[in-house]
């Protein structure tokens, strides 16, 4: 679904990135680790089309990047569940229609939609606060709300940045869970965490590989975890 | 096409979830407002003097077009024989309706606000005057001109064109002021529009690469704007149509003495046009707001 072949990202001064390939298929789970500014978020938004490499081609659902139009990079983005690192929500809207919004934007915001998000907000946790404004929620609960927007298309793939920094242990495995849950039902899923213990409680339930960011360059880690 | 027409129904139509993901802005939303409202106001009465102006260029060319006149300037003993003799050429002319010597009475009415009353007119060498008449075709004035030039050789006729000419010019011209007006204001009106939905546009950049991260194509995050915008600009038109008009009725009544000022209200059928100001300023809204719009997104990821 997402094929990156050979790419490389380089902001205005050096190299970010380099010689990355690696290709995500249905059913994949992935962790990305990597010391801070080594590029993890950058490696999604290349994942999702938010940055074009530098070099190298990166296809999402077939398509080279380079070539998709702004319409296309619409339609992908509804394959593709993202959570934000700073989460990104309309603050004047309340919670739940910020979870609906890409129902909303793609015009698919019907009945068993409906049902689906107060089903999905329960499973968060934030049955309580669904009338509640961004600005007013703790910072777990945007996080839980940020997931819960990325999976509401039922997405092909689920990008992660940091699911669960802010949030209780209990709560991140809850959202582990979830993901896993979404995994098995085929979607892909990649995760950019700090969190070794994440990963470790992830291995028990999931065929996960970890991927790790060092020296600009993305590697396989093997069984050191 | 359709796509056009969709896209234009939808603004009415509305989609209120569309609607509700750009927060309302209180400031822009009054001053485009204004904005629109003032210039409908302007084009009110632009219109009413490109109006006004038609109107006299008409009237001035149908009262004059209709009359001539012809000056017999001849020795006082042979004035007489010879407006007789002009008047049976007039009759026998086809084309006109009727002539008449004008009678000394006439004659001194007509001069008297250059010599005054009392001007005994009868003792002067003035020229005797012919009114004429014409029918609706018109007669062939170079033609009347060789026959009188033959037959009555101190005939003279003047078919008052010198004087229509530039006076129809002059109204024509106004006429085109007028709608150069109306062509400035509305063009005024996208500008502001553009800025206002510019500055809109800015103000929501976060909202808007919230909105394409969730999946939401240029073309809807646009219609969010475009409908606002022309909603808007449509009501502050209508609103400063309508006091526009109301300052047009509140000027003096059109008087015979042919003043032209107050001549400048809506008559008939032309009222309708007054209906146009709020759409065209809605059009413009609507295409002025679409441009900023797709602009602003194409320079956005």
């Amino acid at each position: 679904m997402i094929e990156l072949d050979n790419i490389a990202y380089s902001y205005g001064g050096g190299e970010l990135l380099s010689e990355i390939s690696l290709s995500i298929q249905p059913g994949d789970f992935y962790f990305l680790t990597g010391p801070s500014g080594a590029g993890k978020t950058t490696f999604l938004k290349l994942c999702y089309g938010e940055l074009t490499p530098t070099s190298g081609h990166a296809k999402l659902f077939g398509q080279d990047v380079r070539g998709m139009s702004r319409d296309d990079h619409a339609t992908t983005r509804r394959r593709i569940g993202v959570v934000h690192q700073d989460c990104a929500f309309l603050d004047h809207l309340p919670l739940s229609d910020n979870v609906a919004l890409p129902l909303t934007v793609s015009g698919r915001d019907d009945l068993d939609q409906v049902a689906n998000l107060k089903e999905l907000l329960a499973w968060v946790g934030l049955k309580e606060r669904a009338h509640a404004l961004p600005p007013e929620l703790s910072g777990g609960e945007r996080q839980r709300a940020a997931l819960a927007r990325a999976v509401i298309m039922s997405p092909d793939v689920v990008l992660a940045d940091e699911p669960t920094g802010n949030v209780d242990w209990d709560m991140s495995q809850r959202l582990l869970q979830l993901l896993v849950e979404l995994n098995k039902m085929g979607k892909a899923v990649v995760i950019a965490t700090h969190d070794m213990n994440l990963i470790r409680a992830a291995k028990s339930k999931v065929q996960a590989r970890v991927l790790r960011i060092a020296n600009r360059h993305v590697q396989l880690a093997g069984a050191d975890l | 096409m359709k796509a056009l027409l969709s896209d234009i129904s939808a603004v009415f139509v509305g989609d209120a979830q569309a609607d509700r993901v750009v927060p309302p802005t209180g400031f822009t939303a009054r001053l485009t407002l204004f904005a629109a409202g003032a210039m409908a106001f302007l084009a009110v009465f632009a219109l009413a003097l490109s109006m006004a102006s038609g109107r006299l260029a008409q009237r001035w060319g149908d009262e004059l077009a209709q009359s001539s006149t012809l000056r017999i300037s001849a020795p006082v003993e042979q004035r007489d024989a010879q407006t007789a003799a002009a008047l049976r050429v007039l009759e026998t002319t086809p084309g006109i309706a009727a002539a008449r010597a004008l009678s000394d009475a006439e004659q001194r009415a007509l001069l008297a606000p250059w010599f005054g009353p009392d001007l005994p007119v009868e003792n002067l060498p003035i020229p005797q005057l012919i009114a004429i008449e014409e029918t609706e075709a018109g007669y062939d004035a170079d033609g009347l001109r060789l026959r009188l030039q033959a037959e009555v050789p101190g005939a003279i006729l003047d078919d008052h064109t010198r004087w229509r000419k530039p006076l129809q010019q002059a109204a024509g011209r106004l006429r085109l002021l007028g709608g150069l007006a109306i062509v400035l204001i509305a063009a005024v009106t996208a500008a502001m529009i553009t800025l206002a939905a510019n500055a809109a546009l800015a103000a929501n950049a976060k909202i808007i690469s919230v909105l394409r991260l969730v999946g939401a194509r240029d073309s809807y995050i646009a219609k969010a704007f475009v409908r606002r915008f022309t909603l808007r600009a449509f009501l502050g038109a209508a609103g400063g149509t309508v006091l526009g008009v109301g300052a047009v009725l509140l000027l003096p009544a059109a008087q015979d003495q042919g003043g032209f000022l107050t001549g400048l209200g809506f008559q008939g059928l032309s009222a309708l046009w007054l209906v146009l100001v709020p759409l065209l300023a809605a059009i413009v809204a609507f295409v002025a707001t679409g441009a900023a719009a797709r602009r602003t997104l194409s320079e956005l990821r």
